[in-house]
């Protein structure tokens, strides 16, 4: 852990900078086993108790196997509790505490603030994706992506956007309590209609192109479109765009609307 | 930078927040290298307010702020490498221990002291280990001046550096600050303690309603204050058997039942002449208390003066915590009305 950290003279380095940050960030995760619970078991634990739904869907037509329906939304559910749902309750703790506000008077940029406090549940989130997709590979007879391009899109574009939004998300709350409850809607609207629980495929047309434009839908897309490659290159843009729109949205609100301190 | 330019310059400085309540209201002041200047102020006066800006932490409304050459605000990298913060009230994570605190700021400090170095500095060498919740209030802020001294800087912004210390700590903390200025370090500090100034400052502006209502040396400051001579009447002496107040030197005076008190601004002139109608006339000036002018007495009279009548609550306050000192104090005037009557 003690790349990029300086710990005595010279010249601090972004880098070095947000892994200082960090450091201290993963050592609070540590310390804080509620959220560390939350980040840890419930993406792995929640699509396992899935498969027997997942079991008696039909999925005939729809070119969809359990496996290819499971794994997305794993992905996505890691993407929800450990990136998400974790650094909302980070940035407003930070913000609560006037860390934000201390930390602005120091060498770091706002973006290095943001990233840096984001980068060990990134990390989580990247090390479960990671995980989830040998166990699912391994366990669901799920075989190798036939387009892992799309795959790794995906997932890069979801550890971007998530840390963006909550860090949005966090701004409209006074506390920390608060900041779980302001979580709490995208969380849930993105668990059952982005593709995580229901696949979009079964869902009627109309409902199923307005659910194309949630945030988390381009992830769980362009991952799935990975593992079975029937993604057509236009559908595959289609996604890409919606992801980078939502990104760009969410830097445009945090830039603009971003607390770093308290109301009072 | 040019030796000779100043390392702290605020011209016209202003401050408005989202309300549309105006702070700061036009404030001017410089501060040299290695000097010492305090803004005091009752709480609201704009002094964080201030200091934020200087700090780079928020645009100014109007006005500039310069600080060793550069905008703080557009040129925050440039000025932060070279400047250390305390801020009013801490910001650490409170499941942190000590020097995971300081090693972490470290890591986000150019030229940062090693960890061991920067606790022992403010004394809490022994409490590496613990959580930052554990700490005591006296304790946190020499934390929060431990990260603020981490990178050896040469503009430090102390904001209330003392308060929730004990006498003893903030001697402590007086003495460090004292060094550090010795060394070449120019230093900003607010604070509503009185004596932290007239102790520490090399020059002063006291805040008013986000305007500076009186700046100096103290000792310029409290020069332009009246002293005062306190005193009964002797029985069955009226305020009129006294000599002309005029001849006295006295600018001013006031009655509260039988007790006199008279304002000057040539005390010995005033004192003498009064205590040698008393000897001439064989009475007892009784409860005589004579006071030069203080940092105290200049601050009450400029926040009684700009408040008016109406004393907003922070005015209040800001009186309880002089009446306090002054209540402290009445022993040792005692003593010093003695000294000049004998």
């Amino acid at each position: 852990m003690r790349t990029g950290a300086p710990a005595s003279a010279g010249t601090t380095t972004p880098a070095g900078r947000m892994a200082a940050l960090a450091r201290a960030e993963l050592t609070l995760l540590s310390r804080t086993k509620a959220t560390l619970f939350a980040a840890l078991f419930v993406p792995l634990v929640l699509p396992f108790t899935l498969r027997s739904a997942v079991d008696e869907m039909d999925l005939d037509g729809t070119g969809l196997s359990v496996g290819s329906v499971l794994l997305p939304s794993a992905i996505g559910f890691s993407l929800l509790f450990a990136v998400y749902s974790s650094l909302v309750t980070v940035y407003a703790a930070r913000r609560e505490e006037l860390v934000l506000k201390r930390l602005r008077t120091g060498e770091l940029r706002d973006s290095e603030i943001l990233a840096g406090a984001a980068l060990p549940s990134v990390a989580i989130g990247l090390v479960q994706c990671v995980v989830l997709s040998a166990a699912c590979a391994a366990l669901l007879d799920l075989g190798v992506p036939q387009a892992p391009h799309l795959a790794l899109v995906g997932l890069l574009l979801g550890l971007v956007m998530w840390p963006a939004l909550a860090a949005v998300v966090s701004s409209f709350s006074r506390s920390v309590e608060g900041a779980q409850v302001a979580a709490m809607p995208l969380l849930l609207i993105s668990m059952l209609a982005s593709g995580t629980l229901v696949p979009l495929e079964i869902l009627p047309d109309r409902l199923a192109s307005l659910c194309e434009l949630l945030p988390l839908t381009p992830v769980v897309t362009l991952i799935r479109g990975g593992w079975t490659g029937d993604l057509s290159a236009y559908d595959a843009l289609g996604a890409v765009a919606t992801a980078v729109a939502w990104i760009v949205l969410a830097v445009f609100a945090v830039r603009r609307w971003f607390r770093w301190e308290p109301r009072r | 930078m040019n030796q000779h330019e100043h390392v702290i310059e605020v011209t016209d400085l202003r401050r408005v927040y989202g309300g549309g309540f105006e702070a700061v209201r036009g404030i001017t002041f410089s501060v040299d290298r290695g000097e010492l200047f305090a803004l005091l102020g009752t709480n609201g006066a704009g002094k964080t307010s201030t200091v934020e800006l200087l700090e780079g932490l928020a645009p100014p409304a109007g006005g500039s702020a310069r600080v060793l050459g550069h905008d703080p605000y557009e040129e925050r990298s440039k000025v932060r490498p070279r400047i250390g913060v305390m801020l009013q009230e801490g910001g650490f994570p409170s499941e942190l221990t000590v020097s995971e605190t300081v090693r972490m700021w470290a890591g986000c400090t150019s030229g940062a002291r090693p960890t061991g170095e920067a606790l022992e500095l403010v004394g809490l060498g022994r409490r590496s280990g613990v959580r930052v919740k554990q700490l005591s209030g006296g304790e946190k802020r020499r934390l929060d001046l431990a990260l603020a001294l981490l990178g050896r800087p040469d503009v430090l912004f102390l904001d209330e550096p003392t308060t929730g210390l004990d006498a003893e700590g903030r001697q402590e903390t007086w003495e460090l600050v004292r060094e550090l200025r010795d060394g070449g370090t120019t230093v900003l500090l607010t604070t509503h303690y009185l004596a932290e100034a007239e102790e520490l400052a090399d020059r002063l502006a006291i805040l008013h309603e986000g305007r500076i209502a009186a700046s100096g040396t103290p000792a310029e400051v409290t020069a332009s204050q009246p002293s005062r001579i306190t005193f009964e009447l002797p029985d069955n002496y009226f305020l009129g058997d006294l000599p002309p107040l005029a001849e006295l030197g006295v600018t001013d005076h006031d009655t509260d039942g039988r007790t006199v008190r008279l304002r000057t601004h040539e005390l010995q002139r005033t004192a003498t002449r009064l205590l040698l109608w008393a000897e001439r006339a064989r009475v007892e000036l009784r409860g005589l208390d004579v006071r030069s002018a203080s940092l105290e007495e200049a601050f009450l009279r400029i926040a009684r003066e700009a408040a008016g009548t109406s004393a907003s609550s922070s005015g209040a306050e800001m009186a309880t915590d002089a009446q306090g000192s002054r209540d402290g104090t009445k022993a040792g005037n005692a003593k010093a009305g003695k000294g000049t009557a004998a």
